[in-house]
């Protein structure tokens, strides 16, 4: 418990950070948003109801930790606000369905690409020297050396413009409405494929290539040899002796490259136009939608951090020294 | 030298030491390989590839393998100078934490912890928005974005080297602080130190490409990433112009994969369980010893 | 007849450097219920000669010839299926570490359950005799619960020890297993062993580097160096009357807490490097009575007194 309780510790301070360094870095710049959107408003407000948005915005002339608390407050308690680009559509709409999308796309990618990485390292390890083990390995190293986005361009040249086997954009088609209706479910799906299935085509290799070498040290404790002269039958050995301690080193490793491949989704979102967080705050960092940004920053990393939790629960469950301490 | 010679000897590092000296060499010599204005227009949008130019034309009609030449100019200065900046600044921050332990110990993990956490890209982002576009900008964001994992793997290894007897015996003989950091401790970190320093070129290469193709940098400059932003936004994917895009991105690929092989080389090098794992496999297959789990009992091999 | 018959049995660990013998043609037998010290330095092959029989040897090692019978059954001619069935029910090993051999993640229990229900007996009959297993190893059942990192090194050793009695083998390899204990835990465990060997009747193929180990413990010892038995006897014999230079040597080296006091001497040089050991007999560079013919003729072991062999060209 201490265990998970001291990560907690840590992620509600890097949840402080992010909130305080997206306070801090609009005011840093000349102007403020308030300006620029009644720029883009041309003008048409009076002079309260300017005062009034500068108040919703949080950029009066209180002074500076006033200003802060107050915006503490606020994003405690999910109220980023308006946005800017999208005026006067609230924030927290905005970022609800685009966070139902990115946590979809993002656990699949995740889930897949661990289970299967790891599936396949410990074959790959148990038969060492065998013809898996001499392709496997290299071949994935290859593939993992292309960058994700590119990839994403690549298959959605090949599958999606020349052979038309995939949809090209979007999360699901444009002709349906979403509901719990089959068509959608399925058509949520068919959009899946490419986002997922690039990712996780590059990101199988780093898993299978850990988890290989994490196996060939196991394989070679004493452990595994008394199981093996206890006479057990080779895949207890496998998974009990040798997989369940293997494991263990890439679990914590899976928890520090969730971070990695959520804020990595950014550039996969792009290519595809899937409207998730990351697609999002893209367009808001173009447009300069201060609370969209803050907004959007704050939810990619609450999503991450809330996976890595769970990682750290699970992994107190997988290996029993960790209890103690 | 013993350490260059058994690197060397590796067909992996020979490999990857090519394949990057290859590219690295075309970077130098850029401006005599493919001469001229890279941004100039050459002939029509989005041509195929030919023999007049032979990797096509941009959506914009620019030679596409002048741009790849001369962008991998960027692209490359950017991954060494952000790779070697990560690694300087890991290591100071990582040793420092590692060596004096205690409060400072304490105070610069929870940094490097919180810095670990947050999420790179979207950050990367939304600094590089408040930031004038450029060079520097994209050097600076890198930079003090991604030294926290460089600095959590030295710090852990200075931890255990600290506890080993040879810094025990320096520190009784009266030896600085400073030289016992110098001449005993990060000389045997630095196989790490070279292969942390090659990850992370790795790394500063991708972000940056990955930066330039949302846009955030300049993008009147010409660099494999920019390469990417320009074809995503000429459409070139509904314009059927692969030419434009898989050009830049399999060079940031192979220069990845040339440095992959490097780290493994210096890896298989260094690694005292990987350097026997690997005699035994060689010695496996030189008798033909069949992999099985049991011993094996091969009698023809008594004389 | 002997339950364990171990003729010229040869291993070879193929180096990358060249194929290192690292034992060279060692014949022994052991009787039912007895206890069999196997002794030598570290790298005279002793463990091996032991993982050998089990084949549990890892690669690079080969066994390159002769048998390993139990009760009249080779065990280096048995597929890795016959082998599998083998193990632990006639032969069980304890390993010197059992830190090390006990897997971190699982509960004790599981780890001694395992094997009785791979044998196909029922969950509630294998907790039960689990239970009565610590309690002749002298570890309370509630301690069946626990994580191996939970325990203190001697009861984890006591674990080992339950689990290798498991299946109540005929025989029971013992492989420096208080090596890694301190004095007093040494006895303890060492005494336990002796009373259950007493109840159960189990042979003991003890190996160890102490020879003072095996004076009260052992019914016969065998000396190993370089690969090859240099001297078997029944202990009192070797105690009293050690024939081989290198025996000799080894008792010279123990200091004794009774009797005179007298120097302590150690054997100059140190042991062949295998990769290329020395012609003739591997122990003549450092033999006190090294003669001619001890550097070109390997010494063949000799009966020299009854039930005493030595192999050396002094006799």
């Amino acid at each position: 418990m201490k265990y998970v309780l001291r990560h907690l510790g840590l992620y509600l301070l890097a949840i402080w950070v992010s909130l305080t360094l997206n306070f801090v870095l609009p005011r840093t710049m000349p102007g403020d948003p308030v300006s620029a959107l009644i720029g883009r408003m041309h003008g048409r407000f009076s002079p309260a109801q300017i005062e009034a948005l500068r108040k919703a915005y949080g950029f009066t002339n209180a002074p500076l930790v006033e200003q802060y608390l107050q915006y503490l407050g606020h994003a405690v308690r999910g109220d980023f606000g308006l946005s800017i680009s999208a005026y006067p559509v609230k924030v927290s709409a905005i970022i609800s369905t685009a966070l139902m999308w990115t946590v979809l796309l993002g656990v699949i990618t995740l889930l897949l690409s661990f289970v299967l990485g790891t599936i396949l390292g410990v074959i790959v390890a148990w038969r060492r020297g065998g013809i898996l083990d001499s392709v496997l390995p290299s071949l994935f190293n290859f593939i993992g050396s292309f960058p994700y986005f590119f990839l994403a361009m690549l298959a959605l040249f090949i599958f999606g413009f020349t052979l038309d086997w995939f949809p090209m954009s979007h999360a699901y088609s444009d002709l349906l409405s979403p509901g719990p209706t089959w068509e959608f479910i399925g058509s949520v799906v068919v959009h899946l494929i490419m986002p997922a299935g690039t990712v996780i085509l590059i990101s199988v290799g780093g898993w299978l290539i850990g988890m290989r070498s994490t196996m060939i040290a196991v394989l070679a404790e004493d452990y595994i040899i008394m199981a093996e002269a206890k006479g057990l039958p080779q895949w207890q050995v496998m998974f009990n002796y040798a997989m369940r301690n293997a494991i263990l080193p890439n679990f914590t490793q899976f928890g520090m490259s969730i971070g990695f491949i959520l804020g990595g989704q950014i550039l996969t979102e792009i290519v595809f136009s899937y409207p998730g967080l990351g697609f999002y705050l893209v367009r808001a960092v173009t447009a300069h939608d201060y609370p969209l940004m803050q907004a959007l920053f704050l939810m990619i990393t609450v999503a991450i951090l809330a996976a890595n939790l769970i990682v750290d629960m699970l992994y107190v469950r997988l290996d029993p020294r960790v209890r103690t301490t | 030298m013993e350490f260059l010679r058994s690197l060397l000897l590796q067909r992996k590092a020979v490999f990857g030491a090519i394949l990057l000296a290859g590219f690295v060499l075309m970077a130098l010599f850029a401006p005599q390989i493919a001469p001229g204005d890279p941004t100039r227009f050459v002939g029509r949008q989005n041509q195929p590839p030919s023999a007049e130019h032979w990797f096509g034309t941009t959506g914009q009609g620019q030679d596409v393998f002048a741009q790849l030449v001369r962008g991998s100019r960027i692209s490359l200065m950017i991954g060494f100078t952000v790779g070697f900046l990560i690694t300087l600044l890991g290591l100071a921050i990582g040793m420092t934490a590692g060596f004096l332990g205690g409060i400072a110990d304490g105070l610069l993990n929870v940094l490097t912890n919180v810095f670990l956490i947050i999420p790179a890209l979207p950050l990367l982002i939304t600094l590089a928005s408040f930031l004038p576009p450029g060079i520097t900008t994209v050097t600076f964001v890198l930079t003090i974005t991604s030294w926290a994992w460089p600095a959590r793997v030295f710090r852990s290894q200075t931890l255990s080297l600290r506890e080993k007897d040879f810094v025990a015996a320096s520190a009784i003989s009266g030896e600085s602080t400073f030289r016992i950091i110098f001449s005993e401790i990060l000389p045997n970190m630095m196989s790490l130190v070279v292969s942390s320093f090659f990850g992370n070129v790795i790394y500063a290469i991708a972000a940056d490409v990955g930066l330039a193709f949302l846009g955030f940098e300049n993008v009147t400059t010409v660099s494999w990433g920019t390469m990417l932003y320009w074809a995503q936004n000429n459409s070139a994917l509904l314009q059927g112009a692969w030419w434009t895009f898989v050009p830049p991105g399999l060079c940031v690929a192979l220069v990845a994969f040339a440095t992959t092989m490097l780290i493994y080389a210096v890896d298989e090098v260094t690694n005292p369980r990987l350097k026997t794992e690997k005699e035994i496999s060689v010695a496996m297959k030189k008798f033909r010893i069949p992999a099985r789990r049991a011993t094996p009992v091969i009698r023809e091999l008594a004389e | 007849m002997a339950l364990l018959d171990v003729r010229d049995l040869r291993v070879e660990y193929l180096t990358h450097r060249g194929p290192v013998k690292a034992v060279d043609g060692v014949s022994f037998t052991l009787n039912p219920g007895e206890v069999v010290g196997l002794a030598g330095e570290s790298g005279s092959g002793k463990s091996t000669v032991a993982h050998a029989i089990l084949r549990i040897l890892r690669p690079p090692a080969v066994i390159t010839g002769g048998r390993a019978s139990f009760a009249g059954r080779d065990t280096l001619e048995m597929s890795d299926d016959e082998l599998r069935r083998f193990r632990w029910q006639s032969i069980s090993i304890v390993f010197q570490s059992a830190m090390n051999s006990l897997n971190p993640v699982m509960r004790v229990r599981d780890q001694l359950l395992d094997v009785m229900q791979e044998q196909g007996i029922r969950k509630s009959q294998a907790l039960s005799r689990a239970r009565k297993l610590f309690e002749m190893v002298g570890i309370d059942p509630s301690r069946l619960e626990a994580y191996p990192h939970e325990l203190s090194g001697g009861m984890r050793q006591r674990v080992v020890i339950a689990i290798s009695l498991a299946l109540s083998p005929d025989m029971l390899i013992m492989d420096e297993p208080t090596t890694a204990l301190d004095v007093l835990v040494q006895k303890d465990i060492l005494q336990q062993i002796a009373v259950l060997r007493e109840k159960l009747g189990f042979a003991i193929l003890f190996i160890t580097h102490d020879l003072s180990l095996l004076v009260e413990f052992s019914t016969r010892i065998l000396i190993m160096y370089a690969g090859l038995i240099v001297e078997q006897a029944p202990a009192y014999e070797l105690f009293k009357n050690p024939l081989h230079p290198y025996t000799v040597g080894l008792m010279n080296s123990f200091p004794s807490i009774s009797g005179e006091k007298r120097r302590l001497s150690g054997i100059p040089g140190s042991p062949p490097d295998l990769l290329t050991p020395p012609p003739g007999c591997p122990f003549h560079p450092r033999c006190p009575k090294a003669m001619a013919m001890c550097s070109y003729a390997v010494p063949v072991p000799k009966a020299v007194l009854p039930k005493h062999l030595v192999a050396c060209h002094l006799y």
